[in-house]
């Protein structure tokens, strides 16, 4: 007989379980201004270092620090702050709508808001984002109306994807907003490719991929990391890591990677870790990438830490598998509420301009909610006509299809 | 006009040379497509022509390769990605079936996919089971893609061109056995092609045999062996297998009565259960006899040459059908 154990599975557990105390001290955060700015033609392996620390430009006092602050304006902050708390707001009543019954499903962004929103800021008109489920906040930045955004998750008769999609799978090529797949990672792979044509029309315009924490285990990640590695395709790598893929806890796909940042490193492409929740650093580190691509540098891979304080979607409860008050010991904070302190702290803000910004903005989306009401909701009202799901399959209707539409009564 | 005598291999190269000549959208990508010249020999010669950024070897994953390609599309290119054999392309099931076939209807008419995908498919190469396989009906059954099966060395030819012009994504299945074989085709002069259209290879008056493919030469075969019992047969070259041309199927068994459908795939759930069943929906009162079918034995393709024929439809097997038409 050996001397050696009887072998057993590793299989990696959260920290904490609901019912046990929130901790997050396993999670090493570094000084807000602490990880230095590179130039963008630096060599991958020249900051192997930033795939392991977290960018950050707000410290807890509010103040915009370090060699990533300094980028936007008075103007610009106060936009992005209306822009993140629309995106609050809008969220906020569509999940009442969906409790009312006037969708079946709805996802939320709550904590997560900087993530996108800054992002957007970041890409020019003509990029393209391929975005995942939680990244409304590049339609809402880039003034996309969110009447057509309810109109879409109440499924009703001005649906612009005319009841082809689930709720919130929105798809606006005019907003550099792909439709979006319910099979993830997907798209990792098509923003690679559509940055390849870019670079093969000689054009200037960028892509952006999205993916969460979970769905990075998907071969279609690092099949998409191979090919924007080889081809060093004009695109901006983004990994949300909110900390949970529904139930399923980060650790479970990072496995031993020591972060998912990490994972771009063997593929020799320049990865960086930011603090998702905080709006300052989340533009400043997209726009570095995003002037790499532009300059044909090739791809960077960026990992948002950031942490899913709402439910994955209205079909999850949360409590199940992690303890209810986690979100309040995140230590990362808010990102409505990190970038209001600042704008207070540069004397451009003010709380009682807040409350008022607050009040005019869920105003606004009553009022979008109102008349996209008035086209109807999932059960009541106008709905898309059953002739347009034969629409569509084919730029032009083969007769095979004609034929099953008049026999439907169309 | 004078003619040229070319292989089917030769045609698929003649096709995408023409294709990366008059479209500057258009690239080739896949596995070996490069200085190998793709697994069958058809972009051999091409990157000197078009360079390595045209005729580009990509990393060896379907599932990105196809991606990249739909990404491409939707960028405003053409690409043409090779897939080297159809059992690979199972690896980029979720590209072409969740993303290139939906993405027009999802997007609400925003996003079109002009992809087009080549494989090579089939059996008859001694390439045993994972390398044997036909799954056109697979395709066939996806709504939102085309799938073209060109069985002759004319259409291996022209098909590509019209592909590339359809704003949907395009399937194109070659078949591995065919890409040796040569016919006479007209060195210039009109190259068009109706993809929308079965052809008849044969007209005939007693039974309509309906094949794709490399079933095609097959079904020829079995005709002239039948030409002397005095049985005349109709040959159907399907061409297209989605969307299916019912049209010239019903119209040849409405003339002829009876029909056999070939079809080299496992019988069950099968492209011939499909034609199978749109005769007896469209033409039953017109049939004499009940519809025969000769498919491909339900089992892995084997590998020894004997083994591998047993499995695939014969002429002898065709034939045989026939006579059972016919009641003979």
């Amino acid at each position: 007989m050996s001397d050696l154990d009887r072998l057993s599975l590793h299989v990696p557990e959260p920290a904490v379980r609901p019912g046990g105390e929130p901790d997050f001290s396993n999670v090493k955060i570094p000084k807000a201004g602490s990880v230095p700015r590179p130039e963008v033609d630096v060599a991958p392996e020249e900051i192997r270092d930033l795939a392991y620390s977290i960018i950050r430009v707000l410290n807890r006092d509010g103040e915009a620090v370090g060699p990533w602050a300094g980028l936007l304006s008075d103007d610009e902050l106060l936009a992005g702050l209306r822009h993140m708390m629309t995106l609050r707001a809008f969220d906020a009543r569509m999940l009442m709508a969906q409790r009312q019954g006037k969708t079946s499903f709805y996802m939320q962004h709550l904590g997560e808001e900087a993530v996108s929103c800054a992002f957007r800021k970041a890409l020019n008109k003509g990029d393209m984002n391929f975005p995942t489920y939680r990244q409304a906040g590049l339609l809402i930045a880039d003034g996309y109306p969110m009447v057509e955004m309810m109109n879409q998750i109440f499924s009703n008769e001005s649906d612009p994807l005319r009841g082809r999609q689930l709720p919130i799978m929105y798809s606006s090529k005019e907003h550099g907003f792909f439709t979006i797949s319910g099979n993830l990672a997907t798209q990792y792979v098509q923003a690679v490719g559509w940055a390849m044509a870019s670079a093969i029309k000689r054009d200037t315009k960028i892509a952006a991929a999205w993916i969460g924490d979970g769905s990075t285990a998907e071969s279609d990640f690092h099949s998409a990391l191979v090919f924007a590695s080889t081809y060093k395709a004009p695109v901006i790598l983004n990994i949300v890591n909110n900390q949970w893929a529904i139930s399923t806890f980060q650790g479970i796909a990072r496995g031993g990677s020591g972060t998912f940042a990490a994972r771009g490193l063997g593929f020799g492409i320049p990865a960086l870790r930011v603090d998702g929740n905080d709006y300052l650093a989340v533009y400043a580190v997209a726009k570095w990438a995003a002037e790499r691509a532009r300059r044909n540098l090739g791809p960077t891979l960026i990992e948002y830490v950031t942490y899913r304080v709402g439910a994955h979607s209205t079909s999850d409860d949360p409590s199940a598998y992690r303890p209810k008050t986690e979100s309040e010991a995140w230590p990362l904070g808010d990102p409505v509420l990190r970038l209001k302190k600042h704008l207070i702290l540069r004397g451009a803000w003010s709380e009682e301009r807040h409350a008022q910004a607050e009040a005019e903005i869920l105003d606004e989306v009553i009022q979008a909610q109102k008349q996209a009401e008035g086209h109807g909701t999932l059960h009541a009202g106008g709905k898309p006509s059953v002739r347009d799901i034969f629409e569509g399959v084919y730029a032009e209707m083969p007769p095979h299809i004609r034929r099953q539409r008049q026999k439907a009564g169309y | 006009m004078t003619n040229s005598r070319l292989t089917y291999r030769e045609a698929v190269r003649e096709a995408l040379r023409e294709a990366l000549a008059r479209d500057k959208r258009v690239f080739l990508m896949g596995e070996d497509v490069n200085r190998y010249g793709g697994a069958y020999a058809c972009s051999l010669g091409l990157p000197a022509e078009f360079g390595d950024e045209r005729v580009r070897d990509a990393p060896l994953s379907e599932s990105a390769f196809v991606g990249a390609g739909i990404g491409a599309a939707l960028g405003g290119m053409r690409p043409i990605v090779e897939i080297m054999t159809i059992n690979f392309s199972l690896l980029a099931l979720d590209q072409i079936v969740n993303s290139a076939a939906t993405l027009r209807h999802m997007s609400g008419g925003q996003f079109s996919v002009p992809i087009v995908i080549r494989m090579a498919t089939g059996a008859g190469r001694q390439l045993a089971a994972q390398h044997s396989h036909s799954l056109e009906g697979w395709y066939g059954h996806i709504p939102g893609i085309r799938v073209l099966a060109p069985a002759t060395v004319a259409d291996a030819r022209r098909m590509l061109w019209p592909a590339l012009e359809d704003p949907d994504p395009v399937i194109i299945m070659e078949h591995a056995t065919l890409y040796n074989d040569e016919d006479e085709l007209p060195a210039d002069g009109d190259m068009s092609v109706d993809i929308t259209k079965a052809a008849t290879r044969r007209q005939g008056s007693d039974v309509t045999v309906i094949a794709h493919s490399a079933c095609v030469k097959k079904a020829l075969n079995a005709a002239e062996m039948l030409v002397g019992e005095g049985i005349d047969c109709e040959v159907i070259d399907l061409r297209i297998l989605r969307p299916l041309d019912d049209e010239t199927i019903i119209a040849s068994v409405r003339k002829t009565h009876r029909a056999v459908v070939v079809d080299e795939a496992w019988r069950s759930g099968s492209l011939a259960a499909e034609i199978s069943s749109r005769i007896t929906e469209q033409a039953f009162y017109d049939l004499d006899a009940p519809v025969e079918r000769v498919c491909g034995a339900e089992v892995p393709i084997p590998y020894p040459k004997h083994l591998e024929q047993a499995a695939l439809p014969q002429p002898q097997s065709i034939a045989a059908a026939v006579r059972k038409a016919m009641r003979r």
